[in-house]
């Protein structure tokens, strides 16, 4: 019978190599499926993971779609290692594009004169503000009255797209619309500044690895970090080193719904350039699993953010190019997960064959 | 009058997938292990209950499919987190993730299909009472099951040794471990039931509630069910209250809307999340309570011998 | 973490800078240089961009039956490919883009919300056609094109005055945007012109494809008294929840006739077709040009189809002498004397509603319950 045995020590090898069978096996189970379709394997593989690379046009939009996922993941960074289970981050990244998005109509609708490199900041606290604001709706409630903060933060994320859908339906709507859910479009001067020229990959991205940079730092190199840490996966030595698991709370809550709400608001104010039902594709949700993905890393979740977005554009090239259905990335992103899942395992455990007892 | 009458159908209509999955939630909770893969089981099953029911024509073969496929989920969750003993919150995520993405890939197929003509089934007799007749007989045979599978969890929980296994399994598996009890077999077991009451939930869903499959359909249930366990203090009579009002809630921002009722829409779709936030925090709100009815070791792993 | 996750790390980084190096030594091979011999000409590559999967019976599925329309038609001097379910938001554009580098000369984006992501894109590819299904902006190289779904509308509500018993007819709606609203009002004003005893009521669901959630506002509706169903969901759930209950609804975007053999009354059916053939005609007779196509019945863009074999005859008659009225122009659904539900006067008597009005729609006439959503 094969038993798993607990290492003295975590393997070092297994945690290099964990990732990597893991993505070895979604490719496996990537090509079976192409071929049980009837369409060519390598050519499959071939669209979701070497032409989404191709040029400079397709390696800007592959940031572009990196950007909201880095910014929301490494949020979730936070919150996981504090055992602080936000699911929230869709929720947290509408409201920041609300707050974000609300502020560049408002500068449109009242004309102020403002330069886009003043007017970036101010975005992005917007952004930050709103997002965080939500988020402290379910630190209060978990800290408060012990709610779940899986359910509510859940819970608020449909409350926040219904609250987007009566903003852009009803107060916000365009005069000039047609009547149409949308925003006015934003003015000129709010719109993120780009990166490369023609392309659409902006500001948003530096922030991005900005926070990916300062994450790092504060994990692993500050005495909060630490606490932030401990207090998350050993809460009674936590308490007796008198680090507060509140403070955890709070801290990973408001700073995660920041993040997501930056990333929300540099969506809206980036390639959307106004504001409608339709500014999140579910990144707050991939950015799960790319915080996973990432072994709740920075450096990692940067590396899965981008891995994840040539998951999603190969799999919109799939359709073009392959004639492969829509549904596939999903499946391919839940495949990742679990095996990522089960691999890792055999970090902290060893299989080995037993006699029966 | 006849109006409520209808209301409160519906009502009961709406609220029977939340009740079933919530109970096999319930069960899984009360061995310990959390499985957030509610979700992504629903509509694995929902869509295995369509393609059974459109090649079969059978409602009940649908169901034994949902089941089935249910519980082929809730072991592959099982055996990760029981066995390989991954975090559970994580893996459960993974696992809704993963049911979202593969039913839609299964499901392509069978968009815009329609199934044969579905029986419509009313207790003959209690069906003609004024206002109970149609408010409470005139309903697929499910919700009468539902409430049947509530009043047996119960029994079985608190009145059979092996109820009282399960809890204790929830409680101190280190303490049932040590009296000899295969804690891992049972857990396992447990969330199969689990795995395969969501999956019966999420046939119901595509086969009874709204014949038809797209992807996505559960939009959300398998969440609220788990709220709802945690609503009901992780007890079957509950868990019936909090599906039925959930799915009252639901039926009445619809029912307001037909009425003219002037607030905007949007917000009267938010009233069921809101309730739910509500609920629970109402619930939470005294941690002495939560720790006295909650299974002490939900979704901490267990180690044999360690 | 120390050299354990920054290794770990590397492996991930030097397989993804692997990928990329391949990516990028391995260009396109140059293309084959033209034949000598006069060669049949290259197929025109149309592509479309779909908001919804191609399988549900509804709007998505009705744009691709115009796709196929258009194979039909051309053979192989068109080449048709199509991206499904294209969220509208900054992924259209990548869609978008990707489709016109592939050597794609037409492309149809079949849902208003790709409006902005077909301006930028048509910006940069001015010898590209771009063609806009309910938009509103225009470019040189971007027109728009949109069906008179209020006709089929207000022939479902001749149709529907006449089959109520209880003179409540429901209406599952998606978003109050004009489309829908117009569709609202024409039912109800076409109910209105063969009962004027009729009365409307509405509920939203906030989505254009929900089945379970259509099920269950129909279901309200119906417990409120309607008998007839009309809904502008792209799916068939309305239709069979009316089968499931005795009453009466209709097909919407698509024949739905197969779904509900008891309740459908009729389908209001869409058939892009037509025009997508007229569009590839104009770009291969060189005579296209930018213009804002509203097609109705007359045009063939959509019709009023399979009404059920169990309508009274009268009633049947009636229908096709409306629909008659419709195409020749003697009837006009939007025309004054019109008031609204709280009785301000929307046309005068004598007034026909011209297109700019009909783009204003944010109101509901008289007979239809309660207020437009709008959040004010």
């Amino acid at each position: 019978m094969i038993q798993l045995e607990v290492r003295p020590t975590p393997s070092r090898l297994m945690s290099v190599l964990s990732p990597v069978i893991a993505l070895a096996f979604t490719v496996a189970v990537a090509a079976v499926l192409f071929a049980a379709l009837g369409k060519d394997p390598v050519q499959g593989l071939r669209v979701f993971l070497v032409e989404p690379l191709r040029g400079a046009r397709g390696l800007t939009e592959l940031g572009l779609k990196a950007t909201p996922l880095i910014l929301c993941s490494l949020g979730l960074v936070l919150c996981y290692r504090s055992n602080v289970w936000n699911i929230g981050a869709e929720g947290q990244y509408l409201l920041g594009a609300i707050t974000g998005g609300g502020l560049a109509l408002w500068v449109t609708v009242a004309e102020v004169p403002m330069a886009p490199w003043a007017f970036f900041p101010l975005l992005v606290l917007a952004g930050a503000l709103g997002g965080a604001a939500w988020a402290a709706l379910v630190a209060f409630l978990r800290d408060r009255f012990t709610a779940n903060e899986i359910l509510v933060s859940l819970m608020l994320v449909y409350v926040a797209n219904l609250l987007l859908s009566w903003l852009v339906f009803g107060p916000w709507k365009d005069p000039n619309g047609f009547n149409f859910p949308q925003t006015a479009s934003f003015a000129a001067a709010t719109e993120v500044p780009r990166l490369v020229r023609g392309m659409r990959l902006n500001w948003g991205f530096g922030v991005a690895l900005a926070a990916a940079a300062a994450t790092w730092v504060f994990l692993f190199r500050t005495y909060r970090g630490m606490q932030l840490q401990i207090g998350g996966s050993a809460r009674a030595a936590a308490r007796y080193a008198g680090f507060s698991s509140r403070w955890a709370l709070w801290t990973s809550l408001l700073v995660s719904g920041g993040l997501a709400g930056v990333a929300g608001a540099c969506e809206a104010a980036g390639p959307m350039g106004q504001l409608t039902p339709y500014v999140s594709n579910g990144y707050g949700f991939t950015a799960i699993i790319v915080a996973f993905v990432g072994r709740l890393h920075p450096l990692g979740c940067v590396l899965s953010s981008v891995l994840l977005s040539m998951f999603l554009i190969g799999g919109e090239l799939a359709q073009s190019r392959v004639g492969l259905p829509a549904a596939l990335s999903g499946v391919f992103q839940g495949v990742l997960l679990l095996s990522l899942l089960a691999c890792d395992t055999l970090i902290q455990h060893r299989l080995r064959w037993a006699a029966s007892r | 009058m006849n109006e409520l009458a209808l209301l409160v159908a519906a009502m009961l209509s709406a609220g029977t997938p939340l009740a079933i999955a919530g109970l096999g939630l319930l069960v899984n909770e009360r061995a310990g292990v959390l499985n957030l893969g509610a979700e992504g089981m629903m509509l694995m099953s929902a869509v295995a209950g369509f393609a059974a029911a459109y090649h079969t024509g059978s409602d009940w073969v649908a169901f034994a499919a949902g089941a089935a496929v249910g519980a082929a989920a809730a072991a592959a969750f099982g055996w990760l987190v029981i066995w390989l003993n991954t975090n559970q919150y994580a893996t459960g995520l993974a696992l809704s993730l993963f049911g979202g993405g593969f039913s839609a890939f299964v499901g392509v197929s069978y968009v815009g299909r329609k199934l044969v003509e579905r029986s419509h089934y009313s207790v003959p007799l209690l069906r003609d009472l004024p206002f109970l007749g149609t408010a409470f007989f005139e309903q697929h045979p499910m919700v009468y099951i539902a409430i049947a599978l509530a009043g047996a969890m119960a029994w079985f929980l608190y009145r059979t040794r092996a109820g009282l296994v399960l809890r204790s399994i929830g409680e101190s598996p280190d303490s049932a471990h040590a009296l000899g009890y295969p804690v891992r077999r049972i857990r396992l077991a447990a969330v199969m039931f689990g795995g395969a009451l969501c999956g019966i939930s999420g046939a119901y869903l595509s086969t009874v509630y709204a014949p038809l499959w797209v992807e996505g359909m559960t939009a959300g249930r398998g969440w609220i069910a788990l709220a709802l366990t945690v609503f009901a203090t992780w007890r079957p009579a509950r868990v019936m209250l909090g599906a039925y009002l959930f799915g009252g809630v639901t039926m009445l921002q619809l029912h307001l809307q037909g009425l003219g009722v002037q607030i905007a829409n949007q917000f009267m779709s938010m009233l069921p999340y809101v309730a739910t936030i509500v609920v629970l925090v109402i619930i939470s709100r005294n941690p002495l309570w939560i720790r006295l009815n909650m299974p002490a070791s939900l979704g901490k792993p267990f180690f044999p011998g360690a | 973490m120390n050299r354990r996750s920054l290794l770990k790390h590397i492996a991930l980084g030097a397989l993804v800078a692997g990928t990329t190096l391949t990516a990028c030594k391995s260009e396109p091979p140059p293309p084959p240089p033209a034949p000598a011999a006069p060669a049949k000409p290259a197929p025109l590559k149309v592509g479309f961009v779909y908001v919804g999967p191609v399988g549900d019976a509804g709007w998505t599925y009705a744009h691709d039956l115009g796709r196929k329309a258009l194979e039909a038609k051309f053979g192989d001097k068109v080449q048709t490919t199509f991206v499904e379910k294209v969220p509208e938001g900054p992924d259209a554009e990548r869609v978008i883009r990707d489709l016109v580098t592939q050597g794609n000369k037409v492309i149809f984006a079949t849902s208003f919300g790709y409006g902005d992501a077909m301006a930028k894109v048509a910006k940069d590819f001015p010898d590209v056609y771009f063609e806009h299904a309910t938009g509103f902006k225009t470019a040189p190289n971007l027109r728009v094109y949109e069906g008179k779904f209020w006709e089929d509308a207000y022939l479902a509500g001749v149709l529907a005055g006449k089959m109520t018993k209880s003179n409540v007819l429901g209406f599952v709606a998606t978003f109050p945007i004009p489309e829908v609203l117009r569709n609202i009002n024409a039912y109800t004003l076409g109910a209105q012109s063969v009962n004027p005893k009729v009365k409307t009521k509405v509920v939203w669901v906030s989505s254009w494809f929900d089945p379970p959630k259509e099920t269950e506002a129909a279901q309200s509706l119906m417990n409120q008294g309607a008998d007839v169903l009309l809904q502008n969901t792209d799916s068939t759930a309305v239709l069979q929840a009316a089968e499931k209950n005795g009453k009466y609804a209709f097909g919407w975007d698509s024949d739905m006739s197969a779904f509900a053999p008891k309740a459908h009354l009729a389908s209001c059916a869409l058939n892009w077709g037509v025009y997508y053939v007229k569009a590839i005609e104009d770009v291969m007779n060189k005579t296209w040009k930018v213009e804002n196509t509203k097609w109705g019945i007359k045009e063939g863009m959509n019709d009023f189809v399979k009404v059920a074999d169990f309508v009274p005859e009268d009633v049947k008659k009636k229908v096709a002498e409306t629909k008659a009225g419709i195409v020749d122009g003697s009837i006009q659904v939007f025309k004054g004397p019109l008031l609204d539900n709280t009785g301000k006067v929307l046309l005068k008597k004598g007034e026909v509603a011209d297109d700019a009005w009909r783009s204003q729609v944010n109101f509901y006439v008289k007979g239809v319950e309660g207020k437009v959503p709008s959040g004010k």
